[in-house]
C-alpha cells in the first residue's frame, strides 16, 4: 500500500479517453507552434544568410541581364545562366564617384551532357579584389585557390579531393562550403583564372551561347560597396547615368521579392498558428470545464474531507499542467522528428532560402513551444478551477448546483 | 469536546420569474449542542432544513446569522485553509448520496483524509474499519464495481478513519435495505459509545432506539422530541 497517492495523476488515469483527447489536443498545439516557428525562423535565417552572401551594396550587370530577368533567377533562385559585358565598361564603372570596394565576377553554367560532371552554376571571382566570396570560403578553406581548384556548395554531390570535369576540363575540389540555405548551396566557386579557362573550353566545344567573346576581355558583373560619405542611391544613379548598357542594381532590392514572400509566409503562418491556438484554447477551456463539471461532486467530497479551496484548485491545475507538459513535450518531439529530416523537401516546395537555425536556437524554440503549451493548458484550466472554488459545496452535495 | 450552534439562521435567495428575488429561510434561529459520547438524531421531511443545519455545523455552509462554536471559538471566523484543516481533523462527514472518488480504490478512498495533507495513513485502522463494515474483501476494488450499500459503507469508513471527535451523517441509510440500515445505525451508536459526538440527519423510522437526543425539524424550526 502506497504511503501517498498522486490524486491528479490518478484522476487522469481514471478517465483514459478524456485524458487522451486532452493530450492529443496539446500535442497538436505544441506541434503547430514548433513547426510554424521553426519554418518562419528557417526562412529568416535563410534570408539573412543570402544577404550576407551577396555582401555588396550594388551589383552592376549588363543591361540585357536585367531585362531577361535572368539575374535574380541566377543569383537567388538557383537557376543556371550567364551573361557578359565588355571589361572596358568596368573601367568606366570604377571611375564613377563613391566607389569604395569593387570586384568583378564571372558566370558560367555547365551542361548536363557528357562534357560536364554536374549541371551547375559556376561563379568566378577575382582573388585580388574580391570581398564577398573569399571571406566565406576562408571558413572552409584557408589557402588561396590554384588554377583548376574549385570550391563546391554544400548540397552538391562532390567532396574534397574529387575531380570534376567541366567542358572537358578537370577541376579539383579544394573545399566544400557550409550550408547557406540558398542557391549558393548548389553553386561552384573558383578564381578568375580558372573560370576564364572554363569559358574558353566551352567556346572551343561550341557550347557557349556567346560565341564572339574573349574570356580575357569580359566580365559578368561588378560588385560594389559604396565609399563612406556616399549613399547607395547616389552611386547607383551615377553608374546608370554615366555608363552605357549596364544596370546597377541595389542588392537589397534583389532580395526584396524574397523578403515580400517571406513576410507573406510569416503572416499566413502566424495567422494559422494564431487561429489553431485560439481554437485549441477554446476546446481546452471547454474540455477542462466539462471535466470539472462532471466531477463536481467528487470535488465537493474532497472539500468535505477537508480540502481547502486552494487545494481543489491545485488538483485541477496539476491535472492541466501534467497534460500540458506531456502534450507539449510529445508535440515538440514530433515536430522536430518531422521537420528536421524533411527540411530539404520543405525548402524545395517553398522555393525560398531556407536554413535551419543553429542547435541552440532550435532547442530554444522547442522549449518555448512546450512551455507555451503548458502555460495555455494552465490558462484554460484556471477558469474551470476559479469557478469550482466559488461553488457552494453544500449545494453541490444536495444536487442543486 | 463541545460543538454548539448558537442562534444560527440560514437564508437563501431564490429567483422567481413572477415575484422576482425573494428570501427563503431554510433554518430559523436554532440552538443545538453536540457533546462527546452522544448520538444526536434529527428527523424531518425532505426540505425541512435538517441537511442545511448539519452543513452549518460541520463547517460546510456559513450561517446567514448566528455562530457555530467549537470550544467557544467561532469556526466560521477561521480562514478557509484553517477551517478546511479543522474539518479534516475533527469532523468526519458522511455526505448524502454516492460520494466515492472513482479513480481511487476502496482503501484509497477510505484513506483520502490522510492523503489530502500528505500524512502517513493509518492503514491498519482503515482495514479494521473495512472489516467491521464487511467490505474488507473489496479493499482494492474501484467504486464502479460496488453496490449502493457497499459504497455507503466505504464512505462511513472514510469519515471515521481519522477517529474524529465529531461525526456527521446526512441520510446515511438513504439507499440501504433494512438489514444494512440497522447495521449502519449500530455502527454510529458504537462510534458515539467510543466517545465521538455523532449527529445523524435522517427521515428513516426506527432510529429512536439508538439516539441519545432526538430532534424533529419542521419548516426550518428544530423541536426536541
Amino acid at each position: 500500500m502506497k504511503q501517498q497517492i498522486n490524486l491528479p495523476l490518478k484522476n487522469l488515469k481514471g478517465k483514459p479517453v478524456r485524458s487522451a483527447m486532452l493530450l492529443l489536443l496539446t500535442v497538436l498545439l505544441s506541434f503547430v507552434i514548433l513547426a510554424g516557428s521553426l519554418t518562419v525562423s528557417s526562412l529568416r535565417t535563410g534570408l539573412s544568410s543570402l544577404q550576407s552572401r551577396l555582401g555588396a551594396d550594388i551589383m552592376v550587370v549588363p543591361y540585357e541581364a536585367t531585362t531577361k530577368s535572368s539575374l535574380e533567377n541566377i543569383v537567388l533562385q538557383g537557376n543556371t545562366g550567364y551573361f557578359y559585358m565588355d571589361s572596358k565598361r568596368c573601367e568606366k564603372i570604377l571611375n564613377c564617384e563613391g566607389i569604395g570596394q569593387a570586384s568583378t565576377q564571372f558566370f558560367l553554367a555547365t551542361a548536363s551532357s557528357g562534357c560536364c560532371s554536374l549541371p551547375v552554376q559556376i561563379i568566378g571571382f577575382d582573388p585580388a579584389t574580391d570581398f564577398t566570396v573569399q571571406p566565406w570560403i576562408r571558413r572552409s578553406y584557408g589557402e588561396a585557390l590554384q588554377k583548376y581548384d574549385i570550391v563546391v556548395g554544400h548540397d552538391l554531390n562532390a567532396f574534397v579531393g574529387d575531380t570534376l570535369k567541366f567542358y572537358g576540363t578537370e577541376c579539383r575540389v579544394a573545399a566544400k562550403l557550409d550550408q547557406t540555405g540558398t542557391s549558393f548551396d548548389t553553386t561552384v566557386f573558383t578564381n578568375a583564372e580558372t573560370i576564364k579557362a572554363l569559358i574558353r573550353s566551352s567556346l572551343d566545344l561550341n557550347m557557349n551561347d556567346f560565341q564572339n567573346i574573349d574570356p580575357e576581355k569580359v566580365v559578368s558583373c561588378v560588385l560594389i560597396n559604396v565609399a563612406d560619405g556616399y549613399s547607395v542611391e547616389e552611386v547607383m544613379n551615377d553608374i546608370n547615368i554615366h555608363v552605357k548598357k549596364v544596370k546597377a542594381v541595389r542588392t537589397k532590392e534583389m532580395i526584396s521579392g524574397i523578403s515580400e514572400s517571406l513576410r507573406g509566409i510569416s503572416d499566413i503562418t502566424g495567422l494559422l498558428i494564431g487561429g489553431i491556438w485560439l481554437f485549441g484554447l477554446l476546446i481546452l477551456f471547454l474540455m477542462f470545464t466539462m471535466s470539472v463539471n462532471e466531477r463536481k461532486k467528487e470535488f465537493a467530497v474532497l472539500r468535505v474531507m477537508g480540502a481547502s479551496r486552494r487545494m481543489l484548485s491545485a488538483v485541477v491545475m496539476k491535472e492541466a499542467l501534467l497534460i500540458g507538459l506531456a502534450g507539449g513535450l510529445t508535440g515538440t518531439e514530433l515536430g522536430l522528428l518531422t521537420l528536421l529530416p524533411f527540411h530539404s523537401l520543405l525548402e524545395s516546395q517553398l522555393e525560398l532560402p531556407f536554413l535551419l537555425p543553429d542547435a541552440l536556437h532550435i532547442i530554444l524554440i522547442a522549449a518555448a513551444g512546450a512551455a507555451i503549451t503548458v502555460g495555455v493548458s494552465a490558462l484554460a484550466a484556471s477558469a474551470a478551477a476559479y469557478r469550482l472554488i466559488r461553488t457552494d459545496t453544500a449545494l453541490i452535495l444536495r444536487g442543486e448546483n | 469536546m463541545i460543538l454548539r450552534a448558537e442562534k444560527t439562521v440560514k437564508e437563501f435567495m431564490r429567483e422567481n420569474r413572477q415575484a422576482g428575488t425573494n428570501c427563503f429561510c431554510a433554518v430559523q434561529e436554532t440552538d443545538l449542542t453536540l457533546e462527546s459520547g452522544t448520538l444526536t438524531v434529527v428527523t424531518g421531511r425532505s426540505g425541512s432544513g435538517k441537511s442545511t443545519l448539519l452543513n452549518m455545523l460541520c463547517g460546510l455552509s456559513q450561517p446567514t446569522r448566528g455562530r457555530v462554536l467549537l470550544e467557544d471559538a467561532d469556526i466560521y471566523a477561521l480562514s478557509d485553509a484553517a477551517l478546511s484543516r479543522l474539518r479534516n481533523e475533527k469532523f468526519g462527514v458522511i455526505p448524502q448520496g454516492q460520494t466515492a472518488l472513482h479513480s481511487l480504490t476502496v482503501i484509497e478512498n477510505a484513506l483520502l483524509p490522510f492523503y489530502l495533507y500528505h500524512e502517513s495513513p493509518d492503514i491498519s485502522y482503515a482495514e479494521e474499519l473495512l472489516e467491521m463494515l464487511g467490505i474488507a474483501a473489496l479493499r482494492n476494488v474501484k467504486p464502479a464495481e460496488l453496490s449502493g450499500g457497499e459504497l455507503r459503507r466505504m464512505s462511513i469508513a472514510r469519515a471515521l478513519v481519522r477517529k474524529p471527535p465529531f461525526i456527521f451523517a446526512d441520510e446515511p441509510t438513504g439507499d440501504l435495505d433494512d438489514e444494512n440500515t440497522q447495521a449502519v445505525f449500530r455502527f454510529l451508536r458504537e462510534a458515539a459509545d467510543r466517545g465521538a459526538a455523532a449527529m445523524v440527519v435522517t427521515h428513516e423510522q426506527g432510529i429512536e432506539k439508538y439516539a441519545d437526543r432526538l430532534f424533529r425539524m419542521d419548516a426550518g424550526v428544530l423541536h426536541e422530541a
